[in-house]
């Protein structure tokens, strides 16, 4: 059990951090969280800007155009950017962190010459058209339909819940190929194009006010077969297979962040003298215990991961399950220490307060998450 | 970085299990338990073979010379087997009191207002800074007054007149008994976990399982998801020897041990609420424990004086989201 980082690893975050000073205060002001073309600009000029520098696609194979970083690396990366106040990855999530990946792993040479370079220079921007009104936790059931057609795929349905897809130039599709296999064997992974005629983004507002996702309505939308990554018919282990480039890291940044805005909290109850409060004090101590915690068990499954090269075994299920439920909390502690101005949308952690509500639903629900844990970790029977 | 356990630690963790599988079975727990958990003094000499008290002493000092990390391994494995007696008192009186290092003495140790355990069959007792031994602890013991204790595997004694909260120790070594006591919840914490799991995989209710039932699942997935994260700082806390951080790793390993028994219990049905079944000794342990050595409250003043200063950022002018990430992308 070893907490120290290797001199290499030093080195890396040395120059990171020195890369970072330099180029943070040049960045523009953040853009209004309601103007979409603003953030893609914002977030793609960011990507850019790692890109020149070499550090886009951190965690990709160097033969899919990435730096072939190892977990530990990755996670200094995320680590130093969060702590230096850089921008988020944003708009560019789903190109790096999902179709990227699953093109680098499942598509031909010619597929990943033609997509992946654009993600990894911020020319492109992916969204994901997986969920449907029907088929959320039971995404499998997805009913979007896909007809050959020539050389074309004739696709009709809906999707929902799809970020960035206002802005997006790309949606990671799932349809529905062969209507007759069961569930999981009829479905084919396509690279849309979000031009297409036929496709009609509506968008939808969150709890919290904002726009953060849309449902895409599909007429009659013509996708070329070679858009399609992976046999037909073989799209659900397609999309599954992305799952093994997640090595520990997926949730560093915001973990940091958490630990950022409690220690902010602190300072602010202390400012008001709400610190006063022993029930309070209390409750900020015991999410420090919890975050800390996540910190350390972050650093196990990045470990693990360096070590087997491959998917942290306890890893992803049991953190988010357990870090999901600690954000909120800590956001319901925020609001004890605003007090009564915790109905003020216009202050710090209200807006975040809302946001957070999402985190036991979005990638999976915290019901989801403990079937998972529980068949697949702790190997107790499938049943209802 | 490498934060896993080295080639070194798992057989060190895997020959305390072998050990204690052979001297310390389920036959001989039960017995524990029938006599009130009175020590088997060839037990804890054996022990004291092992290197279990003289672990962390120096080898030109008669010890093995390992650390805390080593350490905390050891008593995980001692919390997962129920093992009873005052065992941190005693590793921490290695090189202290005559005899505590080889497990030819038992040392127990006062802790604030709670009921001293294994009083009346102990060599020495560690009360502030001193070390009772001879007539100081006859006296000591005569003015004590015994407690019919909730745990048949502690014997239990009120200390008389005595009010203000005493540490067993001062400065470091009030903390590593603070974390070698946090390791032992999480042995606990594992074992009720692995025992909740088996039982549900075994026992048929409505034709299946009653692991199959998501109302059930889900408690052992909670079971888990408390587990992990307390083993994680744990192990950190054994790596940094931070105060806070040890205070964080009590405060989860005592949260995982008492929620796990309590689930483990729930799980077991009525057999749980029997005095045959093992599941109360875990219990009844696990909130001893979680009395001892930087409980609740305690830990949680630390941890909270440890927070703020928060540093400023660069560019947090945009309002929502200014906290944190968002989620992601869905989709």
């Amino acid at each position: 059990m070893d907490l120290a980082y290797t001199e290499a690893e030093e080195e890396f975050r040395g120059r990171l951090r020195e890369w970072l000073a330099a180029v943070l205060p040049g960045l523009p002001a953040k853009p209004s969280p309601d103007d979409w073309p603003a953030r893609r600009a914002y977030d793609t000029a960011w990507q850019r800007m790692l890109y020149d520098a070499g550090y886009a696609g951190l965690h990709w194979p160097v033969d899919a155009g990435g730096q072939g970083a190892t977990p530990t690396q990755h996670l200094i990366f995320l680590e130093e950017t969060e702590k230096a106040g850089a921008p988020y990855v944003g708009a560019n999530f789903v190109g790096l962190l999902h179709a990227g990946p699953t093109i680098a792993a499942e598509g031909t040479a010619g597929q990943r010459a033609r997509w992946l370079p654009p993600v990894l220079r911020g020319d492109a921007i992916w969204c994901q058209g997986f969920s449907e009104p029907d088929a959320g936790s039971d995404l499998a059931a997805l009913r979007t339909r896909a007809v050959r057609d020539g050389d074309d795929y004739v696709v009709t349905g809906q999707k929902v819940w799809t970020s960035h897809a206002e802005v997006a130039d790309w949606c990671e599709l799932l349809v529905r190929t062969d209507p007759d296999a069961p569930k999981h064997r009829g479905i084919s992974w396509l690279a849309m194009p979000m031009d297409a005629p036929g496709i009609t983004v509506r968008p939808l507002r969150t709890l919290a006010g904002s726009t953060e996702f849309a449902e895409v309505f599909l007429d009659e939308v013509r996708v070329p077969v070679r858009n399609r990554v992976g046999a037909e018919n073989d799209g659900w282990r397609v999309t599954m297979v992305t799952l093994s480039f997640e090595r520990g890291t997926a949730f560093v940044g915001e973990v940091v962040a958490c630990r950022r805005t409690l220690d902010a909290l602190a300072d602010e109850a202390r400012r008001t003298g709400r610190w006063d409060d022993p029930v309070l004090r209390r409750r900020l101590g015991r999410l420090n215990a919890e975050l800390r915690a996540l910190w350390r068990l972050t650093q196990a499954n990045v470990s693990e991961s360096e070590r087997t090269g491959g998917v942290p075994g306890v890893g992803g299920s049991v953190f988010k399950l357990r870090y999901s439920g600690v954000r909120q909390e800590l956001y319901e502690a925020a609001a004890e220490v605003l007090g009564a101005d915790a109905f003020d949308v216009d202050r710090e952690w209200v807006l975040d307060r809302l946001s957070s509500l999402s985190y036991t639903i979005a990638a999976g629900t915290s019901q989801i998450q403990r079937n998972i844990v529980a068949e697949r970790i702790l190997g107790l029977p499938k049943g209802r | 970085m490498d934060f896993q356990l080295s080639d070194d630690q798992r057989a060190l963790r895997s020959g305390m299990r072998d050990l204690l599988g052979a001297v310390f079975g389920r036959d001989r727990l039960r017995a524990a338990v029938e006599r009130g958990g009175t020590l088997d003094r060839s037990l804890w000499r054996e022990l004291g073979a092992a290197g279990f008290f003289a672990l962390r002493l120096p080898e030109e000092a008669g010890g093995v010379g390992l650390g805390l990390p080593e350490a905390v391994l050891l008593f995980e494995e001692a919390g997962r087997a129920l093992l009873p007696g005052p065992l941190v008192a005693t590793h921490l009186a290695a090189g202290l009191v005559e005899g505590a290092a080889e497990g030819r003495a038992v040392v127990t140790a006062v802790d604030g207002e709670l009921p001293v355990a294994h009083l009346a069959e102990a060599d020495a007792v560690l009360v502030g800074a001193d070390a009772l031994a001879g007539e100081p602890l006859r006296a000591f013991v005569a003015a004590a007054r015994p407690v019919r204790s909730m745990d048949p595997l502690t014997p239990l004694h009120r200390v008389a007149g005595r009010t203000a909260p005493t540490r067993a120790y001062s400065g470091a070594l009030h903390y590593e008994g603070a974390l070698l006591t946090a390791a032992e919840q999480l042995g606990s914490a594992t074992r009720t976990t692995e025992t909740a799991v088996q039982h549900a995989g075994d026992r048929q209710q409505f034709g299946s399982p009653v692991g199959s039932f998501q109302a059930v699942k889900h408690l052992c997935a909670d079971m888990l998801a408390r587990t992990e994260p307390a083993r994680a700082a744990v192990y950190a806390a054994a790596v940094t020897s931070d105060p806070v951080e040890i205070a964080a790793a009590k405060l989860l390993a005592d949260e995982a041990a008492v929620r796990n028994a309590r689930d483990c219990l729930q799980i077991h049905g009525g057999m749980g609420f029997t005095w045959e079944a093992d599941v109360h000794l875990h219990l009844k342990r696990a909130w001893l424990r979680a009395a001892a050595r930087l409980a609740g409250a305690a830990a949680e003043e630390l941890l909270a004086a440890g927070l703020g200063a928060a540093p400023k950022r660069f560019g947090s002018s945009a309002a929502p989201g200014g906290g944190a990430p968002e989620a992601g992308a869905g989709g």
